[in-house]
């Protein structure tokens, strides 16, 4: 797909590599290794005190074409069937398509015989650990992703892990990663964290008190994704077309798909 | 042995699966360390020199993946114990991946190891750390030395030299034999014992303000304020810094935590009560010439 993709005008013969191999001058042909691509994207999640979200748009883009208007980042993990409906983790990846649908296989396939070997589901925070040394294992080749895993922890509250390509992690409240990471996550910080917000008539300069942190009700997370997706939409090429939210509670996952603009 | 035995008596329905055989390893044979030395390389003939193109975005800004970048840590002996402090920022080019990343690892309950370079190598790297010192502790029956655990990773990021790893770390605990003991150890292969360390770009105004204050007879208060206001002046000077202060304590019974705080109150208050940073007034105003 991505070999054919490329506007052959512009680019010349088409392969996924940047570039091909050519003539130079002097009669030398340089090659070069480069197996990754950026398809574009953006996904991001935020938690609640009872529930997780994980929303990402479904455009896939290499250069300036967009190959499809449908496809999905977003994935249910660890369930026992094809369909994935007693899943209990949500992975999203973005970066390169190829890696994340080759991490998203390994790390379900390890969930799945970790549910067939002690007969439970693996928890979210043994799966954040795991999916780390997965990520480590291709330290020299790395996988060009970056992901972000979802869950419920041992307490019931939302849980949410974030990741760099080679595996570093850490637990937050929120996370947008991907080509608009830098358009949506600062307004996530505003409105999740209430970074920069101060109560209303406390003072000034010193005086000044930070909003208190609160966890945000379902409903307002839901607006806030869309809001973000739709903003990141006006402002970036390569997300777009449609918008897939995972919804993830006790009583399960729940799947939305909304609608953004297609131009 | 016994993971020799799992790795050739697998039964034969399994031996043809469609997994690379680095796959097989973790789906067939969790037995096995999870945190394994067997690592996927590129196929080329030099993945060092590839990895840096696709990495490394001092030699390469527009490398495709950029890893995320730790930076000001610092920690001291004193008659106390061991301070040991870090800011909290990580940033991949010139975008702050996180103003949160947990800089101070935890390796057990009386060594600490901290983050510089690379986040995945040191999160990784020390948590493999901490498997090998609990491993020491089950075969001899007694806790493992500073010296000992700082050089086993030493040891370690030795053989990976030239690969492309990353770290600056400092391993801090407190032993029976040693006292208060404290290594830095990176990714050159280069292990230091030492009084007082600073790591990171941050370092220079780390070392700045932690020199010229630096006693071995510091009381308790008097190095956690001195550990906190180092990590303030890097975080103010080195845009590559910023965040929260990480704060530790080494003691003889293992470590305490004291907080991880926000530097932007931590500031104001230093310059209001200490009436420091003079340089810097509250109201933005125009610099007249």
């Amino acid at each position: 797909m991505a070999m054919f993709s490329q506007n052959p005008v512009l680019n010349g013969p088409n392969y996924s590599f940047a570039e091909v191999p050519r003539d130079r001058v002097d009669g030398l042909r340089e090659h070069r290794f480069n197996p990754y691509t950026d398809n574009g994207g953006s996904t991001l999640a935020i938690t609640g005190a009872d529930f997780a979200i994980v929303a990402g748009d479904t455009r896939l883009t290499s250069g300036y074409s967009i190959n499809t208007r449908y496809a999905p980042k977003v994935f249910k993990i660890g369930g026992t069937n094809s369909n994935q409906s007693d899943a209990t983790l949500l992975l999203s990846v973005v970066g390169y398509a190829a890696d994340g649908e080759a991490l998203k296989e390994r790390l379900d396939a390890v969930c799945k015989m970790y549910r067939y070997r002690h007969n439970k589901p693996m928890s979210v925070n043994a799966c954040a650990k795991r999916l780390s040394t997965i990520l480590y294992q291709k330290r020299f080749f790395p996988y060009y992703v970056h992901a972000i895993l979802a869950g419920l922890d041992e307490e019931g509250k939302g849980a949410v892990y974030s990741y760099d390509p080679v595996g570093s992690y850490e637990r937050e409240q929120c996370r947008a990663a991907g080509a608009a990471a830098s358009l949506i996550m600062p307004f996530l910080d505003n409105q999740v964290n209430f970074k920069n917000q101060y109560q209303p008539g406390s003072g000034e300069g010193h005086a000044l008190a930070e909003r208190e942190k609160a966890p945000l009700p379902r409903e307002e997370v839901e607006i806030l994704v869309k809001d973000a997706f739709d903003s990141a939409v006006e402002r970036h090429i390569e997300v777009g077309d449609g918008l897939q939210m995972m919804i993830i509670t006790s009583s399960g996952i729940e799947e939305k798909l909304l609608p953004l603009k297609k131009d | 042995m016994d993971t020799l035995v799992a790795r050739y008596s697998r039964p034969a329905a399994h031996q043809n699966e469609t997994f690379g055989a680095d796959q097989d390893e973790d789906l067939f044979n969790d037995m096995a360390p999870t945190l394994s030395l067997k690592f996927a390389m590129p196929p080329v003939a030099q993945p060092s020199a590839w990895l840096r193109a696709a990495t490394d975005d001092r030699s390469n800004p527009a490398c495709p993946i950029k890893i995320a970048h730790g930076t000001t840590t610092l920690a001291f002996r004193f008659q106390g114990g061991i301070i040991v402090a870090t800011d909290s920022r990580a940033t991949a080019g010139n975008w702050i991946a996180s103003q949160t990343v947990k800089k101070v690892i935890e390796i057990n309950n009386c060594l600490l190891g901290t983050m510089a370079g690379g986040a995945a190598d040191c999160q990784y790297w020390l948590a493999w750390l901490g498997m090998q010192c609990r491993l020491h502790e089950l075969r001899h029956k007694r806790r493992i030395s500073v010296a000992a655990a700082s050089k086993i990773l030493a040891n370690l990021v030795y053989q990976y030299k030239g690969m492309g790893l990353s770290m600056g770390t400092m391993c801090a605990g407190v032993t029976k034999e040693e006292g208060p003991a404290l290594y830095y150890i990176d990714s050159d292969g280069t292990r230091l014992p030492g009084n007082l360390f600073c790591v990171g770009s941050g370092q220079t105004f780390a070392y700045g303000v932690l020199d010229a204050e630096y006693r071995y007879d510091l009381t308790e208060e008097e190095a956690l304020a001195l550990g906190s206001r180092s990590i303030l002046a890097a975080t103010h000077r080195d845009a590559y810094s910023g965040g929260f202060i990480n704060l530790y304590h080494v003691k003889e019974d293992g470590w305490v935590k004291h907080g991880f705080s926000d530097t932007n109150p931590i500031f104001w208050k230093t310059k209001l009560e200490k009436g420091e940073f003079t340089n810097v007034t509250s109201q933005f105003e125009r610099i007249e010439r």
